[in-house]
């Protein structure tokens, strides 16, 4: 019996994570639905953003007070991991405060954690008086409706309620160790939850060793469904914002990729030698690859990467022009209609034995409408604004592409353009004879 | 115009038996928009002024193809390019010049992967070294005591982070520069990108040319000053929506430098 709460907290754990490392596996198996994709090139660039927009956190300072208070919970979200390495030791030995030895260095460390916690509180609360009362435009827009905004809300009141746990545990622990109660040696320094003591006045040794216990335990194991939270939730970034931004797009913003399967065909066009009549040959019976993407599928891994790291703060759509001016278009629609189809083609999968069974729904057209695509200006402000370097501007050209290349489905006026350039070399109706007229005009 | 224009075509290069010191990629927008020919001039003015060795490709120049890319249509792109390429190559051209940011981008930037490997730059890039080496000398007072604001290019600025050169050309017209609130990597867009420039915008409730101008006319302005024809047709347009064509300009860097010498 005496081991009974190790065994119980060893469960506890080995279930957390376990549920985790499947979520993990979905994950990953999910995004390799889409196409390989070079991505072995820059590899200096790619460690240098990683370490300067995730680790650094530079393109969250953009905006200053969101900058800051994200800077705080994320600086408190990954120091206090060092007072849950300890909590998880001391579940798993059955020790109390296996680090105090450390004396004056685990004093500091304590007290550090305790005034993050505190500014974590503070940070959360700031999140949500603007999600929830100032109501920042971003925060409300219509594709934020529903889930998203619940989703949003949830992952501030957890995070309220797990630094709260964290200091009334300390707070009883403090209490005890004063007391002089039984393994509650005195250690740690307390300069927050020294403020809540007096709420526990009163109580007696017991009873105080009933909400230490309780705070400790709800607060790891409520660390441990927070972890399974993210695998459902927009809160994935703080783990795939890394591999994101090392993937991120390392060539100047406007350079969009040239189609390799497009280059072959248009190579073969402009051959005068070859054979426009020959067979094909023997081991070329492949089904001629699709131009464009009108699925998941047909996007490259980065892309769903991007999808599944995104976490619709929105920054993307407020810059936008179209956004901007009323048109339907959102970039972070756009990512969330992504994770959203890719997370359905995963059930679908996940029903079917490990098969997409065709479901009649795609992402053009079930979730991205024409006028969305048809509404972007190309100006990449979305891919600038994004904290965390994805790009959803490259998945508009690559459904347009499929619009154009396989639908012919282009606004009238753009069919015009490009025929006039078929024709005549310029988008406009004029002879390719008068393009010097300008110089004597 | 008090004077003929010096331009020659890559082809009586040829026939010369010489190489020109830059090839200057005039765009469609360049040879044929009534308003961007009027850019055209004012820089081969400038050239001819700095006495530079240029070519253009004259009726051999066809379409980039970028705006069929932005679109959508690869395939028409990399005809286009692979056309151009072959001309390119064939000429053995070393540097472009452009006045289209477009074309600046999509020649820099994806003509490589094609087979058309240019040292390609921005006329605002190329004035600024002009005049950095002497070659260009500037006098007289320009544009002293008029304001001037700077409309980013997309395609220049966010795209290629050319931020620098046009501001400091503009300022060797002795104009008082004034930035809008979002410039360089965080300017609005003028509307035109992506193929707009060619369609009606889809249904909103204001056209983003319109929202732009407004940026700029907000710095209260003399010149709308930009390095793009059609960001300079969106101004433009921009500017009559508010009704302010009476007291605002809109015009290219390359304009704003040659006027302020009298060409």
């Amino acid at each position: 019996m005496e081991y009974l709460p190790n065994i119980i907290f060893a469960v506890a754990l080995i279930l957390g994570i376990g549920f985790f490392a499947r979520n993990v596996k979905k994950l990953s198996r999910n995004i390799k639905l889409g196409k390989d994709v070079d991505v072995s090139d820059n590899k200096g660039q790619r460690w240098k953003n990683m370490a300067k927009i995730a680790l650094g956190q530079t393109k969250m300072v953009v905006r200053p007070i969101a900058g800051l208070m994200h800077v705080i919970v994320y600086v408190g979200f990954i120091i206090i991991n060092i007072e849950v390495l300890e909590i998880m030791l001391d579940g798993l030995l059955g020790t109390h405060r296996l680090f105090s030895p450390l004396g004056s260095v685990y004093d500091f460390l304590i007290g550090s954690f305790e005034i993050l916690a505190l500014l974590v509180i503070v940070a959360v609360v700031v999140f949500w008086i603007r999600r929830n009362i100032i109501r920042i435009q971003r925060f409300v827009k219509p594709e934020m409706k529903g889930w998203p905004k619940t989703d949003g809300n949830m992952i501030l009141y957890i995070e309220f309620v797990l630094m709260l746990l964290f200091l009334t545990m300390n707070a009883a622990d403090f209490q005890l160790q004063q007391l002089g109660a039984d393994h509650y040696a005195q250690a740690g320094a307390f300069p927050v939850s020294q403020f809540i003591v007096p709420l526990l006045d009163g109580l007696s040794e017991s009873s105080l060793i009933l909400v230490e216990r309780t705070a400790w335990w709800l607060h790891i194991l409520g660390i441990l469904a927070f972890l399974n939270y993210l695998y459902y939730s927009k809160h994935l970034h703080i783990l795939l914002a890394f591999p994101n931004t090392y993937y991120g797009k390392v060539k100047p913003q406007g350079q969009f990729n040239n189609l390799a399967s497009v280059t072959k065909e248009v190579k073969l066009m402009m051959d005068p030698d070859a054979d426009p009549f020959a067979t094909p040959a023997e081991d070329d019976v492949a089904e001629p690859e699709k131009f464009g993407a009108s699925d998941v599928m047909d996007l490259n891994w980065v892309q769903l990467l991007n999808a599944y790291t995104c976490t619709e703060c929105g920054r993307c759509t407020s810059e936008c022009p179209a956004n901007q001016t009323g048109k339907k278009l959102s970039p972070r629609k756009i990512m969330m209609d992504t994770r959203d189809r890719l997370e359905e083609v995963g059930k679908n999968m996940d029903t079917n034995k490990g098969e997409f069974v065709p479901d009649g729904k795609q992402l053009l057209g079930d979730y991205i409408s024409h006028e969305e695509l048809w509404a972007c200006t190309t100006c990449n402000a979305c891919v600038q604004a994004c904290p965390v370097s994805i790009d959803p501007l490259s998945i508009i050209v690559e459904m347009r592409r499929y619009l154009v290349m396989e639908q012919s489905a282009a606004p009238m006026e753009l069919n015009n353009m490009m025929s006039n350039i078929e024709n005549n070399g310029a988008p406009w109706p004029y002879n390719q004879m008068d393009r010097l007229n300008w110089v004597n005009e | 115009m008090s004077e003929q224009l010096k331009v020659k075509t890559m082809q009586e290069f040829m026939a010369e038996g010489k190489q020109p010191e830059i090839l200057f990629w005039v765009g469609s927008a360049g040879s044929y928009d009534d308003r961007a020919k009027k850019i055209t001039k004012a820089f081969v003015k400038l050239l001819n002024k700095a006495a530079v060795d240029f070519a253009v490709l004259g009726t051999e120049e066809s379409s980039t193809g970028d705006v069929a890319k932005r679109a959508g249509n690869e395939f028409l792109f990399q005809m286009q390019a692979m056309m151009n390429i072959e001309l390119l190559n064939g000429y053995e051209i070393k540097r472009i010049v452009t006045c289209d940011p477009h074309s600046f981008n999509t020649i820099k930037n994806e003509y490589p992967g094609l087979g058309g490997n240019y040292d390609v730059v921005h006329h605002t890039q190329y004035l600024k070294e002009l005049i950095d080496n002497g070659r260009l000398t500037l006098s007289g007072d320009g544009y002293k005591g008029k304001r001037i604001t700077f409309h980013d290019p997309c395609y220049l600025g966010r795209a290629n982070s050319v931020f620098d050169a046009p501001r400091e050309v503009l300022a060797k017209s002795n104009a008082e520069l004034v930035e809008m609130k979002r410039h360089k990597k965080t300017a609005l867009c003028c509307g035109a990108g992506g193929a707009q420039m060619f369609k009606e915008p889809e249904k909103g409730d204001m056209d983003v040319n319109v929202l732009r101008t407004k940026d700029a006319l907000e710095t209260s302005p003399n010149i709308i000053a930009t390095g793009c024809p059609y960001c300079n047709t969106m101004m433009t347009d921009g500017i009559k929506a508010h009704e302010k064509e009476d007291s605002v300009t809109v015009l290219d860097v390359a304009e704003v430098l040659a006027n302020s010498q009298g060409l």
